[in-house]
């Protein structure tokens, strides 16, 4: 077991740091290129927060979709291999739910302000 | 600091600009990786009239690569001149560069008044009152565009149409070898809608903030020209209403800015064809595979420089993913 401050902590302290302290020291493209690098960081943030269950829920629609075991990589190729080939469409029950679901996820851990996340909620 | 290439320059205006005493008030602006772009005035007497100069960068040669379907420099000019000469909103072209110049490739062409950034035609105060009036100028401004007669640069100029480009960005998708299963499902619901389309205009190729000039009395003008084609007319108006294009105001289907039946119903009545909107729907997905599958390269990009601000971009494109589970899977526009 790591000692404290936990990694959350850590990335959390470095982005604070970089929005309070550093970046009104700084101007031009490094400002722009500081606030850059700490949204990065609130990717980060929120990826350790949100990552797991995130990953556990799309690996168990994946499997109940594919009826297949796998990683989320080989899932998630499989799943393409298939829509490719006409194999899964838009009328095979659940794949929009898992779709709709699963992008939903990756953009609230990338930008959860983003427009068209409202948008799929409302 | 007045660059070292002026004095060539202003050589090489003295026909076009009758009187030419001297060229002031350089200035650099935002400039891509394709070209440079100049601000600068010619005075003449009593008289000081703004240009804008677009040279490639350094004066090398504009660097066309595989996938980037941009035309040399000269024919951005010609295309720009056909417009403006069918009454389209393009600024006129005053000199094209020639080689003995020694300037580069690039031409000067006028400085028009207007804004291009989209953070301020959408919040600024000054536009307020012209912001409702703006869709329906695109739709007046883009019938223009799409009703020119392309014949003096067809020669000129790429064919791409709407399955051309879309195998393009399938191409690219696969040799990044990274699954993204709402980029195949686009690719899947496009490619039967495609293939349909056969209409051939001369387009823009990049209508969208940043290339519009808008002033408070409207749109002034579509600039870059760089990525102009003959191709779906619908391209162009699809990629103006992309999610990615409304800088956060969803609801404002044109450019966050305003509705689609209204850009529609100008381009109707300044003699466009007449759309509906889920052939209009077709070219905004495309629009945002299209904008997704950049944003993979952004991460390919980042994998060669390491810049925080590719490897960030290569994040985005998951927005993009959730405006197709929008237009798709929810029927939203």
């Amino acid at each position: 077991m790591m000692d404290q401050p936990s990694i959350l902590e850590l990335v959390d302290a470095v982005r604070a740091f970089l929005e309070q302290h550093a970046m009104p020291e700084l101007k031009g493209r490094t400002a722009f290129h500081a606030r850059v690098a700490a949204n990065a960081l609130g990717i980060v943030s929120r990826e350790l927060k949100l990552g797991a269950r995130l990953a556990d829920e799309e690996r168990e629609r994946l499997t109940q979709l594919l009826r297949q075991e796998g990683t989320l990589d080989e899932l998630n190729r499989e799943l393409c291999r298939r829509i490719r080939e006409g194999a899964l469409g838009l009328e095979t029950p659940g794949l929009k739910e898992h779709l709709s679901a699963v992008t939903r996820g990756k953009v609230e851990v990338d930008q959860p302000h983003y427009s068209g996340l409202r948008q799929s909620a409302s | 600091m007045t660059p070292d290439f002026f004095p060539a320059l202003q050589k090489a205006l003295t026909t076009a600009i009758p009187g030419l005493m001297a060229l002031e008030g350089a200035t650099r602006l935002s400039g891509g990786a394709s070209q440079e772009t100049w601000s600068f005035d010619a005075v003449t007497g009593s008289r000081r009239e703004p240009l804008i100069l677009r040279r490639s960068p350094g004066g090398a040669p504009r660097v066309l690569g595989e996938y980037s379907t941009s035309v040399p420099l000269e024919t951005e000019a010609a295309v720009i001149e056909t417009v403006r000469k069918a009454g389209g909103a393009a600024p006129r072209v005053r000199y094209v560069l020639q080689e003995a110049d020694a300037v580069g490739q690039g031409y000067v062409m006028d400085r028009l008044e207007g804004e291009t950034i989209a953070r301020k035609i959408l919040r600024d105060a000054e536009f307020h009152d012209v912001r409702p009036k703006l869709a329906r100028q695109c739709g007046e401004v883009l019938a223009r565009i799409h009703s020119v007669d392309p014949a003096p640069v067809r020669a000129l100029l790429p064919v791409i149409d709407g399955l051309t480009q879309l195998r393009r960005y399938r191409d690219t998708y696969d040799a990044y070898n990274y699954p993204h299963p709402m980029f195949e499902l686009a690719f899947k619901w496009l490619e039967p809608r495609m293939s349909r389309a056969s209409r051939q205009a001369l387009v823009h190729g990049d209508f969208r903030h940043g290339n519009l000039l808008i002033s408070p009395k409207g749109v002034e003008a579509a600039l870059d020209w760089e990525l102009t084609h003959i191709g779906d007319p619908l391209e162009d108006i699809g990629w103006i209403c992309t999610n990615s294009w409304r800088f956060g105001q969803a609801e404002k289907v044109v450019g966050g800015f305003g509705d689609l039946e209204d850009l529609l119903a100008g381009y109707q009545a300044a003699g466009g064809a007449r759309f509906e909107i889920d052939e209009v729907r077709t070219w905004i997905v495309y629009g945002s595979l299209k904008w997704g599958v950049m944003c993979m390269s952004m991460y390919q990009g980042f994998l060669r420089d390491g810049s925080v601000e590719r490897a960030a971009i290569g994040r985005r494109s998951s927005e993009t993913e959730i405006d197709l589970v929008n237009l798709i899977i929810h029927g939203k526009l």
